[in-house]
């Protein structure tokens, strides 16, 4: 009876709070309508992986087909040259740009001049907010073999003209990763910049007595106060792994490059729109093919994280 | 004592001379091309295609400029994205802080799930194909709104905005408010926003960078060149290397967009980054702010 009396009495509450709050919900209309719309429909959309895509019937007129567009993909030819170059790709680019930003803040951190750090610093974050297509275009004016900074700098010196780099596949996944560092390496850079700021100067002091040079310093003082941050980013990184860059490896192809540079998004791209068939079921079924390993990897590396250093996202 | 003294102070020296010259080396690295890019658009079409250009401008010349700000294309490609990214920023910023605001609310039942729902938009998606039908299916293709309401409140953003209010509003000032009777609208208008100007300039400044560095939504939903945003232009003409002589008006010019092609591309990549270099030194703060705001929650 006194439990009965209490569950009604929360629920009435409960009612009077959503009444209460009536406001809050009407902030929360627009932007939940947005939510719903344009991020829970387009996953709701995925049960075209496994349908067969007919336009005059509709997503949901299209008849099943099961795993039928998965196998579709996992046999083609294609299955293996797309995963080896976004895998390639993406431990490459994190093996590189995950430790590069971390040893320069730390170096940057150490260098005892304030004003030329501030402009270093200044200066490397730039690069960071040049688009894509920009990016893209930089690349190709200035490694190009004859007009660019590679190809003048090369006939400056040896008096022959330079090879033509920007065509040989082999060394698409070089250019790709090293101009992300070029770009990426002073933004990422910051957290861990001002996380180093936050170091408790008495530590250092303590240290300097000791006797400590400003190399052990930044082995056992900054170092481990970054750790947690740094762990934080690799968690992330690793959980965004399969997410290569779309629009850079699609306009960095061309020809002679597809071979090394069709990754699991351009190729998703070709086959759901750009080719005249249009198979959006299949497109549909490897994005989410790629979706789905980088979900689980996230839960992965987020669960290893957690048990062993006690720094998780979720 | 004095021995080690002098021992440390002198490991110290080469390690700070390591640790500069590194920097420094770094810093050359990242400056180099951008004042190479700015020299060359400067110079003439000869000095470029041979090679000429290294540090300064060669033969210096402002044909490369002249044909930008010439070409048809461009022009309408710029006046679009500006459209874009005033309107777009415009509704991400209200939707953002209207939500943020509404989910420091936690006492509102409900609240805490809604979060969620934001929150595991940042690991899981649609993807490209129900996107693509989606706006399709709303019939926005080729229009202003198919560039400016996908992606109206990014959950990354969202989280930023949502830990400042959290971290720089106090409870108190909510519960005072509320015993004078403020309602919960009032109080978001008259004491949230005011005091909420840092957060929204790093709102301002991460989706207005966003808007327009934005390429993959104008390629996939707009197909009608007169609302091209600047990056289709950009691509066209920088790496696909077409230009249509025909939409320069200035016929001595058609003539020569053959042989100062790269000066083209070159004044084309600068002119595209000024809006950015213009602001950069009154957002830069804020920017590093966002950042770290956005770092706290991870």
């Amino acid at each position: 009876m006194g439990k009965r009396k209490q569950k009604v009495s929360t629920q009435k509450s409960l009612w009077k709070r959503m009444a209460s709050g009536w406001q809050i919900y009407l902030l929360l209309l627009l932007p939940m309508i947005y939510l719903i719309i344009f991020c829970y429909v387009p996953m709701g959309g995925l049960v075209l992986a496994f349908k067969k895509y007919d336009l005059s019937k509709g997503i949901w007129g299209s008849p099943w087909v099961g795993l039928e567009n998965f196998r579709k993909f996992f046999q083609s030819y294609k299955f293996t040259v797309v995963l080896r170059n976004t895998l390639t790709l993406a431990v490459y680019s994190l093996l590189v740009s995950f430790p590069i930003p971390i040893v320069f803040a730390l170096l940057l951190n150490a260098f005892p001049g304030r004003r030329y750090k501030k402009v270093v610093q200044t200066v490397t974050y730039i690069p960071h907010f040049i688009s894509t297509v920009v990016m893209v275009g930089i690349i190709m004016q200035v490694l190009n073999n004859r007009v660019g900074i590679y190809g003048s700098l090369y006939t400056l010196f040896t008096g022959e003209i330079a090879p033509d780099i920007l065509s040989k596949g082999k060394l698409f996944k070089h250019i790709f990763v090293w101009s992300g560092v070029w770009q990426s390496t002073g933004y990422n850079a910051i957290i861990y910049i001002a996380a180093l700021s936050n170091v408790d100067q008495s530590l250092h002091e303590a240290a300097c007595i000791d006797g400590a040079t400003r190399f052990q310093r930044l082995r056992y003082i900054d170092w481990p106060s970054i750790r947690p941050t740094a762990v934080i980013m690799l968690i992330l990184a690793a959980g965004g792994i399969m997410n290569v860059s779309f629009e850079k490896a699609l306009l960095m192809q061309n020809d002679l490059n597809i071979a090394y540079s069709e990754v699991i998004s351009t190729y998703v791209y070709k086959v759901g729109l750009q080719t005249g068939i249009g198979d959006f079921s299949l497109s549909t079924a490897i994005g989410m093919f790629n979706s789905v390993i980088n979900f689980i990897l996230l839960v992965i590396v987020n669960g290893i994280s957690k048990r062993l250093t006690d720094n998780s996202i979720f | 004592m004095g021995r080690t003294k002098v021992k440390k102070s002198r490991s110290d020296l080469a390690f700070y001379v390591i640790t500069g010259i590194l920097i420094t080396v770094f810093f050359i690295l990242v400056l180099y091309p951008i004042v190479f890019v700015v020299a060359a658009s400067f110079s003439s079409g000869d000095a470029v295609s041979s090679g000429k250009v290294f540090l300064w401008p060669v033969d210096f010349s402002l044909d490369g400029y002249r044909t930008v700000f010439n070409d048809r294309d461009v022009l309408i490609g710029f006046r679009n994205s500006l459209l874009y990214m005033v309107v777009g920023t415009t509704i991400n910023v209200s939707m953002t802080m209207c939500a943020a605001y509404a989910l420091t609310r936690t006492d509102v039942p409900g609240v805490n799930k809604i979060m969620f729902l934001f929150t595991f938009t940042m690991f899981f998606s649609g993807g490209m194909i129900p996107n693509y039908m989606l706006i399709r299916n709303l019939h926005i293709m080729d229009t202003m709104w198919a560039m400016v309401l996908p992606g109206a409140i990014s959950a990354y953003n969202l989280i930023i905005a949502r830990t400042f209010i959290q971290s720089n509003i106090p409870k108190e000032l909510y519960e005072a408010a509320e015993m004078d009777g403020c309602s919960d609208i009032k109080f978001f208008l008259k004491i949230v926003l005011p005091l909420s100007g840092a957060v929204i300039a790093v709102l301002v400044l991460f989706y207005g960078v966003a808007h327009w560095n934005s390429y993959f939504n104008a390629m996939l939903y707009l197909n009608d060149p007169e609302k091209y945003s600047l990056p289709i232009i950009l691509k066209q003409i920088l790496i696909s290397s077409q230009i249509d002589p025909s939409t320069v008006t200035d016929p001595e010019l058609q003539m020569q967009i053959a042989r100062i092609a790269n000066v083209i591309k070159y004044a084309l990549i600068v002119v595209t980054m000024i809006p950015i270099v213009i602001i950069y030194p009154f957002i830069q703060k804020y920017f590093v702010k966002g950042v770290m705001i956005g770092s706290i929650k991870g």
